[in-house]
């Protein structure tokens, strides 16, 4: 288990002051001047050693991802976008920094604006957090207040302003590109790409947009260095992460632990244990509602780290675990993500504006038993023609969910239909 | 636009409070110079809060002609996020969250105690205006499962007895205590800290 | 210039194109719903998704970039199996009702699901209906065919630039149209229904009528304004059903304005099918005998100079020519074809041309609009002058009446005053104009049909001369001309020679009992009031205001039933082609003129369409050149003083501006639909 003294969030839980001096009492903004005069390429350099991953879902690595901005951005502004645009369900980390922590995201803000050359950064908030939009922006007043942001941010020489923005209710604007359409004032319709947003971003500008956790990380890593980060978890799948345990757990909870910790001990140790305990666990969603879930025997060794989730043909995603004990339907479950997908999708591209609902009408009829298994068959390559042909991930994601319960839980499935099926045939006599 | 959204009585005209006003140069001064788009999603917030709830079109026109934009471009907006209501609501917005987080840990509760208490179904507003029931999808609070929205506050950790007392309260004209409805305070483990053993949780 | 191979076929691009345009110039057909090469690129349909070497993922080949050394496959099986499941989702929802679709026989949906698709639909949920959408007279809707490809959204914000078409909602309830479901204002709405790549957005007008394998078609020029938009007729047996561009980079692109596709209904109402005769006040039926003999009774003993002849705005080159030697050998001079009054000088071909051409806009980076409202005068062309504001670096300013133009255009001011600050460089654009390279001006007719119209012209040749808009390869100074008539008139002179009237001249002859007879050769747009004292001949193919005022109706053919030549405003020489034949007794004009010449005994030497072409290039040696020649400058207008007041526009309502739109039920719905209830709105209402 993680030291405390390792711990990143070390007010997580906001059971300390989360103001600018309760801020500073753990260690946020602690000679911020010294690191942003290391320069720019110290701070890229430094984030690529920590092998930092991104931690919105898609694992990139943060310090490449800055390393691809321009150096030279021909007198566009430059601009960091912050992903707060928390939704993907069983996800729930940046809220906790959004309301408890938010100096280490303005921190963060600063510092990566450094890094990628950025005059000015937007804190993308979902709309519904507004209490949390709330309390960064008092955070963001404070830190103006006290010079720590502003011109002459920290005294110095580098002028920094952020601000922060409010959505209002569209999952799919966790998606960068859908992120800063809606930041412009559009429909968060994601982008083609290319180009990408380090070239043609927000209003048209160099823009690096990355999720709350890896911004907040940040400063620390910078500070206590990329070799101390690295010590946790295993090679290319390094550092601490907030995790979500949610679900059929004793005692649901975000707590931060080491990268690679089995799945198993992550539960036991901070969510109480799977209800009714361990035996009584039927499967897994290892990282938020995107990734194929996992049955017991899997999750009884994989460890919650990018590489050992992929082995297993799912993934870390947000590092959200929703856990389902032997109670739950799952076919109910998958059904209501597949909702979940054909009420987010945004509705630009072809595959995801008519698969999703397909999809979700198909899940439906499972629930009720109101299909054929051969149109298991056609519901599988339903998932496989939206996967993969979308313009953005979200098709993507809409299909692994079925397709992880069909990998893993088709016996079932199929017995559950023939019951059906033969109950109906009896009543038909 | 739904036939629904049509047979509303729209109101003839709508203006910004000159207190919104103030709120809205503030608001655009964080936009580059050309880009006062970006404020359409704050203004239209503005606007339905002013609306008392709701965007009627006069609002949303309003909207387009102060942030010189095609009209066409705010409807595609507001239409296109849910947080905008395009019809009138009840003073009071209980939005329940039934996504699998949730409902693992019994929002068919939750649901069951807002049909009752409310006598409605979702989409539906009480008769005398004070309630609008609205299934919602995941709202970022799993590990506090099952949870609400009314109006800008979350209520966590419920079950049907604590949603019932909710409704009671806000029936009752009282403002109940947002957040978790059981012991704890925010996402740390109920009945006793895992990590960060330091600090002393209320729970 | 980048190197791919796709499909194995090794192919060298331009660097900027995009794969499928490299995959269409090695001849390898992407099929695509969204992507059309006038507009944004959308990549939303996914219909042409390839195989990219090195992509983890499918790529759209309407939105990637070309690269050096990209490897592409567009006929594997994978791909066949990508452009089946596209083509799966677009049908689940896509109602099966092609006997009933008005595109049906011309429907990218059908004809791709022939070639692309599976033969049947695995999808057994509840089909989505979508509520249809009213847009007006002119598009009708049948929204759940709708493929959301959004075509006409982009159209309408970027190319027509009147941004009224969205897509509001998401996901699957996502729904193209208005919102708030009102007549569309842009007079180019009806190009969404050829962008429409299914049968969303149909022809109102035309629902229902026909299929396309029944109707012949017939390509022509369209003469409801002076663009000279190339355009095919469609019709069937003697019926023109409906209308459509054709494409023409130089001159309308693929676009067509919402009155030269939708005015063809008055094509129909209000002919004039036999000739007739004023007989005890009223106008009778008449054989052509009857009517020539009636015209020559008339001229009897008539001196030539009394003789006066008026070519409306709708008139041939050919009948035109025909009137001019016909009044010649009458012994007349008093010819005009500028039925407006405009002080146009037939001197200097120069001096009343577009000479910048239609495409040359796009050359230009500054552009002085001077008593004209192009949106409305020339819809196709301000579409071109938004195109080439859309691509930057181009300022535009007017000096007349304040108007939307669909881009940024400074209202500079109101009249003369404001063009003499400009001339003399007192004013902020002419700044802009001198720093300009190749700065262009348009004339509208708005600023010549005034008394002062000379005066006027000859301010704006001097403003050309003091900006340098006429150099060596460049011609800035443009008359934009309304009348698709009028530049071929002017071409052959058809103006008064030697001390002849012009129309305010004839027209005040007419009151004061000089001019005894008037030919009015489809002149509509005059103040026919004062030929009460005149004999009046007509010919023409409606009865509108002219007929009226007529002692004798000659009836002609309109534009679609003859071979007929029309000059647009750049000065392009284009033809007509006959589609149906004109209705009931009515005749090719210069036909009738040659009989009519015949009966007077002074028979023009013109047996064939060959014979009247020769004489016009005897006329103007243009006729017998190229399509397009660049003129010659020189010196025009005059020197006279300038009132003040400011300039309007020529034309007030666009939908009606002639005999064929006055008289088209659909033009008429559009004017109710845009202009209509403001008149009977009282305060209550809103």
């Amino acid at each position: 288990m993680l030291d405390d003294k390792d711990r990143i969030f070390q007010n997580i839980y906001g059971l300390k002051d989360t103001s600018l001096a309760g801020a500073k009492a753990v260690g946020d903004w602690d000679g911020t001047k010294d690191l942003i005069k290391k320069g720019r390429e110290w701070i890229v350099d430094e984030m690529k050693a920590s092998g930092l991953r991104g931690r919105g879902g898609a694992g990139f690595s943060t310090g490449m991802k800055w390393s691809f901005m321009p150096k030279e951005s021909g007198g566009r502004p430059v601009f960091l976008v912050i992903n707060a645009d928390e939704g993907e369900p069983g996800t729930c980390k940046d809220r906790e920094i959004l309301r408890n922590e938010p100096h280490k995201l303005v921190e963060g803000a600063l510092l990566a604006s450094v890094g990628i050359g950025a005059g000015a950064a937007y804190v993308y908030v979902r709309g519904e957090f507004l209490r949390e939009a709330e309390a960064l922006q008092r955070a963001v007043d404070e830190a103006y207040a006290d010079g720590l942001i502003g011109k002459n941010a920290c005294g110095s020489g580098y002028d920094f302003d952020m601000y922060v923005q409010l959505g209002a209710g569209a999952y799919i604007c966790g998606e960068e590109s859908a992120l800063i359409q809606s930041l412009e004032g559009k429909k968060g319709q994601p982008r083609l790409k290319p180009p990408f947003p380090a070239n043609v971003g927000l209003y048209g500008c160099p823009t690096t947009v990355n999720n709350v956790e890896s911004i907040a990380v940040a400063p620390t890593i910078l500070r206590r260095g990329a070799t101390w980060f690295t010590s946790f978890g295993r090679e290319n799948n390094s550092g601490t992460k907030l995790f979500c345990i949610s679900g059929h757990v004793n005692t649901p909870c975000t707590v931060e632990e080491s990268m690679s910790i089995p799945l198993k001990e992550l539960i036991e140790t901070h969510a109480g244990g799977v209800q009714g305990g361990w035996d009584n666990l039927l499967a897994i969603i290892p990282g938020g509602c995107s990734v194929p879930m996992l049955p017991r025997n899997i999750c009884e060794t994989v460890l919650m780290d990018f590489d050992g989730l992929s082995e297993v043909k799912s993934g870390l995603g947000t590092a959200a675990v929703i856990v389902m004990d032997k109670s739950t339907d799952l076919v109910s479950a998958i059904a209501r993500f597949s909702h979940f997908y054909s009420h987010e999708s945004c509705g630009q591209c072809t595959p995801c504006r008519e698969g999703t609902g397909w999809m979700a009408r198909m899940m439906d009829r499972m629930v009720k038993g109101e299909m054929t298994i051969d149109e298991i068959d056609l519901l599988e390559q339903v998932t496989k023609q939206v996967e993969g042909h979308t313009i953005c991930a979200l098709g993507d994601a809409a299909a692994w969910p079925i397709q992880g319960l069909l990998r893993h839980f088709r016996p079932e499935i199929e017995r559950r239909l023939e019951n059906r099926q033969s109950i109906d045939s009896g009543k038909a006599a | 636009m739904s036939t629904d959204e049509k047979t509303i009585e729209q109101p003839v005209s709508f203006e910004f409070s000159d207190e919104n006003r103030e709120k809205i140069k503030a608001q655009l001064a964080k936009y580059p110079k050309g880009k006062q788009a970006s404020g359409v999603m704050p203004l239209l917030d503005l606007a339905q809060r002013q609306s008392g709830g709701w965007l009627p079109r006069a609002a949303m026109d309003h909207v387009a002609e102060v942030l010189d934009m095609a009209p066409i471009r705010v409807y595609e907006v507001a239409t296109f996020y849910t947080m905008y209501n395009l019809k009138p609501i009840g003073d009071h917005h209980v939005q329940v969250c039934t996504n699998v987080p949730c409902w693992l840990r019994g929002s068919d509760n939750v649901v069951s105690a807002c049909r009752k208490k409310l006598g409605i179904e979702f989409g539906e507003t009480t008769e005398d205006g004070k309630f609008t029931l609205s299934e919602v999808e995941c709202q970022g609070a799993c590990v506090n499962a099952p949870m609400v929205l009314i109006g800008d506050d979350f209520y966590e950790d419920l079950d049907e007895g604590s949603m019932a007392a909710i409704l009671d309260e806000l029936q009752g004209g009282g403002t109940p205590t947002p957040g978790p409805q059981n012991d704890r305070k925010g996402c740390e483990p109920l009945g006793g800290l895992t990590s960060l053993k330091d600090q002393k949780g209320d729970g | 210039m980048p190197t791919l191979t796709i499909d194995g076929i090794e192919v060298e691009v331009e660097a900027g194109l995009t794969v499928l345009q490299a995959c269409e110039q090695a001849g390898i057909e992407i099929p695509r719903f969204c992507y059309h090469e006038r507009l944004s690129v959308a990549g939303n349909c996914r219909m042409c998704l390839v195989e990219m070497e090195r992509a983890p993922k499918p790529v759209a080949s309407c939105a990637m970039p070309v690269g050096d050394g990209m490897v592409i496959t567009t006929n594997s099986p994978a791909v066949k199996k990508m452009r089946e499941g596209v083509m799966e989702f677009l049908l689940i929802n896509h109602p099966l009702d092609c006997p009933i679709c008005d595109q049906g026989g011309e429907c990218d949906l059908q004809d791709q699901a022939l070639g692309y698709g599976l033969d049947r639909s695995r999808y057994t949920e509840q089909k989505r209906a979508v509520k249809d959408k009213d847009l007006g007279p002119l598009i009708g809707t049948e929204m759940t065919r709708c493929i959301h490809c959004t075509r006409c959204i982009r159209f309408s914000s970027e190319v027509a630039g009147v941004p009224e078409m969205g897509a509001t909602g998401r996901g699957e309830h996502m729904e193209v149209g208005t919102y708030i479901e009102k007549a569309l204002t842009s007079e180019l709405s009806g190009n969404m229904i050829d962008l429409c790549p299914v049968g969303a957005l149909t022809s109102k007008p035309y629902a229902f009528s026909a299929r396309p394998w029944e109707l012949k078609k017939t390509e022509s020029i369209d003469v409801m304004d002076a663009v000279g938009t190339a355009i095919r007729v469609d019709t069937r047996g003697p019926e023109v059903m409906r209308v459509l561009p054709r494409l023409n980079e130089d001159v309308n692109e693929e676009w067509i304005s919402d009155k030269g596709r939708f005015a063809c209904d008055g094509l129909k109402r209000q002919r004039l099918d036999t000739p007739y005769v004023r007989r005890d006040g009223a106008l009778q039926p008449a054989t052509w005998d009857d009517a020539f003999a009636a015209i020559a009774e008339n001229l009897k003993g008539q001196d030539g100079s009394s003789f006066a002849a008026i070519a409306g705005d709708m008139a041939c080159v050919e009948s035109m020519t025909a009137l001019k030697n016909l009044s010649e050998a009458l012994g007349s001079n008093n010819t005009d074809c500028r039925a407006d009054g405009a002080a146009l000088d037939a001197g200097t071909r120069a001096g009343y041309l577009f000479n910048t051409t239609i495409a040359g806009i796009d050359d230009s980076d500054a552009c002085l609009i001077i008593g004209s409202n192009p949106r409305r005068e020339a819809p196709v062309i301000n579409a071109r002058i938004r195109k080439r504001y859309l691509m930057g670096g181009f300022k535009a300013g007017l000096v007349g009446e304040s108007v939307d133009l669909t881009y940024a255009c400074d209202n500079l001011g109101a009249g003369v005053e404001t063009l003499n600050e400009i001339l003399e460089g007192k004013h902020a654009f002419s700044k802009v104009l001198k720093n300009a390279k190749k700065p262009m001006l348009i004339l509208g007719q708005g600023a010549l049909m005034r008394s002062d119209g000379a005066a006027v012209l000859g301010l704006a040749r001097k403003l050309a001369e003091a900006y340098d808009m006429v150099t060596d390869g460049w011609n800035g100074f443009n008359v934009l001309h309304t009348a698709a008539a009028r530049v071929g008139g002017l071409d052959i002179g058809f103006v008064p020679s030697k001390g002849g009237l012009d129309v305010a001249g004839i027209l005040d002859g007419a009151v004061s009992g000089k001019i005894k007879t008037v030919y009015l050769l489809g002149a509509d747009e005059i103040d026919t009031s004062k030929l009460a004292n005149a004999f009046v001949i007509y010919q023409g193919h409606h009865g509108d205001a002219g007929a009226h005022a007529a002692d004798v109706v000659l009836p002609g053919a309109a534009y679609t039933e003859k071979n007929a030549t029309y000059v647009n405003t750049e000065g392009r020489i284009q033809h007509t082609r006959l589609a149906v034949f004109p209705p009931g007794d009515a005749r090719e004009d210069w036909t009738i003129i040659r009989a009519l010449s015949d009966v007077l005994g002074k028979t023009l030497p013109c047996n064939s369409l060959d014979d009247v072409r020769s004489r016009m290039a005897a006329m103007n040696p243009v006729f017998g050149g190229e399509e397009l020649v660049t003129a010659e400058w020189g010196t025009f207008g005059s020197d006279g003083a300038i009132e003040s007041g400011g300039f309007a526009s020529c034309i007030e309502t666009y939908y009606m501006t002639d005999p064929i739109s006055r008289n088209s039920e659909t033009m008429a719905r559009c004017i109710r639909a845009l202009y209509g209830d403001s008149e009977g709105k009282t305060g209550t209402d809103g």
